[in-house]
């Protein structure tokens, strides 16, 4: 009886996260649309109910009843599975997200190193998406996604370190009380900066959205794909994009706490601040998205191994030295 | 407990099953992924007798980083066929007995530390990992790996960077004839350097010094 009340319980707080982390995917893609739509002097979706907010339920019911479609020579088992371990992946690192100080399912210790791990495996999806199709631009696009994301997660990973070095614990919830009286985002500003557009390179937003570059490789590891399982890595990708902007305002930007600790600002509860800092970093992506040209192939590997990776680095340096020399390094 | 047993087994044998796969299986791609599966699972393992440390790190290194190189190699390189014509014997190679000896040695290898192993009553009991609330699996690790061993931990990232190095300079060779973009070029470049403004005398032409 206790075991089934627990398990009861358990899933009753994973289904409190995972509904709202699918309806905010879906209001974020019309979000994402909108913002797109007014730097371009357009309109955006805005037809289907009040702003358009409906579209995005409108294009998944389409999805829904459209037909999937597998190619006669791709390897059907590998084929299917690829959108599924790319959505699991993308909503199971939201298991040790703390969106305020009580809400998270697990406290684990090594809470960033499970994001890390879980925000490397996703590269698996899109490789099996692009080599199960059987056919060219998808093997390409896969390819190339590949090769980025692995190389912007080493730069993710030293940035990581960076913030760490400051914290002295792995487990998010440290990491957020850690910057009670100081954002990390003001001694590590050049560290923000570099996460911020590695998390772009990580997700394949442009203008690093080389994977599926139109005018090169019809649609990337996705070309294949169609009806349902073309959503799943659709809503992925977003769930995706929401956790590294949680990821960055975590190690950044103080999590759920207020900018000021003062009255009328910490009386509003942690999840809304965690939520409007989600918001602001998703609307930097999108604006992004917007405003900047693609990089060419040879531009993005060179940021992010000759640029990215030594400037970190020489960042962990100092900031291991400073910490050392005013004697800061916590416990 | 029966949960936590229930698991256990669940993982080894997906463990032990996907390993077998991993050799068995024509596809080289395939076994890539099982290889894959392989190291997941026990990451698992390692997750459910504490060390959640251990586990993450199995994740980033092996899952995150080797096996997508593995998969990239078998990919790009065509292996498949090459298992595939192996397999059906049509084409002999000279691979199986260098593999019949190595496999031996590891075989012989294996008997000599397994046959030397010591089994503790329980695991709790054991010398080294003394399990204490109040510091974390990652705080021991660090404890020991950057006190007592912190010179066979440098010396081992030594060799590591030697053997990227080797492998750099092993491959690395230059081509003529590649045009590149020189970033600091293009930026340096003024106004001055590259236009020039003439009058052009009618019916002569002008004459470009290129």
């Amino acid at each position: 009886m206790e075991t089934f009340l627990q398990i009861y319980n358990e899933t009753y707080k994973i289904l409190l996260l995972l509904v709202p982390i699918l309806v905010s995917v879906a209001l974020i893609v019309w979000f994402d649309r909108r913002v797109w739509g007014f730097v371009q002097k357009r309109k955006g979706p805005n037809v289907v109910g009040p702003f358009g907010l409906f579209q995005t339920l409108a294009d998944a019911l389409k999805y829904i009843f459209k037909e999937i479609i597998i190619p006669a020579s791709a390897n059907k088992i590998v084929f299917i599975l690829a959108p599924i371990i790319t959505m699991t992946l993308a909503l199971s690192a939201w298991a040790v997200i703390p969106l305020s100080n009580k809400m998270v399912i697990a406290d684990i210790n090594v809470g960033i190193l499970y994001i890390f791990a879980i925000s490397s495996l996703s590269v698996y999806g899109i490789i099996m998406g692009g080599w199960a199709s059987n056919s060219k631009y998808p093997f390409l696009g896969a390819i190339r996604s590949a090769a980025q994301m692995v190389s912007y997660e080493v730069s993710i990973g030293i940035i990581i370190i960076n913030v760490l070095l400051c914290v002295g614990s792995l487990n998010l919830k440290d990491i957020v009380m850690a910057q009670q009286n100081l954002w990390f985002v003001v001694p590590l500003f050049p560290m923000f900066i570099v996460f911020f557009i590695s998390a772009l390179a990580e997700t394949n937003r442009p203008p690093f959205d080389l994977p599926e570059a139109e005018a090169e490789l019809v649609a990337g590891y996705q070309t294949e794909y169609s009806g349902m399982m073309y959503a799943m890595f659709w809503l992925g990708e977003y769930a995706n994009i929401l956790l590294l902007c949680a990821l960055g305002s975590i190690l950044f930007l103080g999590g759920w706490l207020s900018p000021v600790d003062i009255y009328p600002l910490n009386a509003i509860p942690g999840i809304f601040w965690m939520i409007f800092k989600i918001l602001i970093l998703f609307f930097m992506f999108a604006l992004i998205k917007a405003i900047v040209p693609r990089y060419r192939y040879d531009q993005l590997m060179r940021l992010g191994w000759k640029i990215f990776l030594p400037f970190s680095l020489i960042y962990v340096v100092l900031t291991a030295s400073f910490l050392v020399y005013f004697d800061l390094l916590p416990k | 407990m029966i949960a936590h047993a229930l698991f256990f087994y669940f993982f080894s044998i997906i463990a032990i099953v996907s390993a077998i796969f991993v050799i068995v299986s024509r596809n080289t791609v395939h076994a890539v992924f099982f290889l894959i599966l392989d190291f997941i699972s026990i990451a698992c393992l390692f997750i459910m007798i504490g060390a959640e440390f251990l586990g993450m790190m199995m994740l980033i290194v092996y899952v995150g980083a080797v096996a997508v190189l593995f998969l990239f190699v078998v990919m790009l390189m065509n292996v498949t066929e090459q298992k595939l014509s192996w397999f059906r014997g049509t084409k002999k190679t000279g691979h199986i007995p260098v593999g019949l000896i190595i496999g031996t040695v590891i075989l012989l290898e294996l008997i000599v530390i397994v046959g030397g192993w010591r089994y503790r009553d329980s695991f709790s009991e054991t010398e080294f990992l003394s399990f204490n609330n109040e510091f974390t699996n990652t705080h021991m690790i660090g404890n020991v790996m950057y006190t007592d061993f912190i010179h066979l931990f440098q010396i081992s990232g030594i060799i590591l960077l030697l053997a990227m190095i080797g492998a750099i300079v092993l491959t690395y060779r230059k081509r003529e004839g590649v045009k590149t973009q020189s970033y600091i070029k293009q930026i340096s470049r003024e106004r001055e350097d590259s236009v020039q403004l003439k009058d052009v005398e009618f019916d002569k032409g002008v004459k470009l010094d290129d």
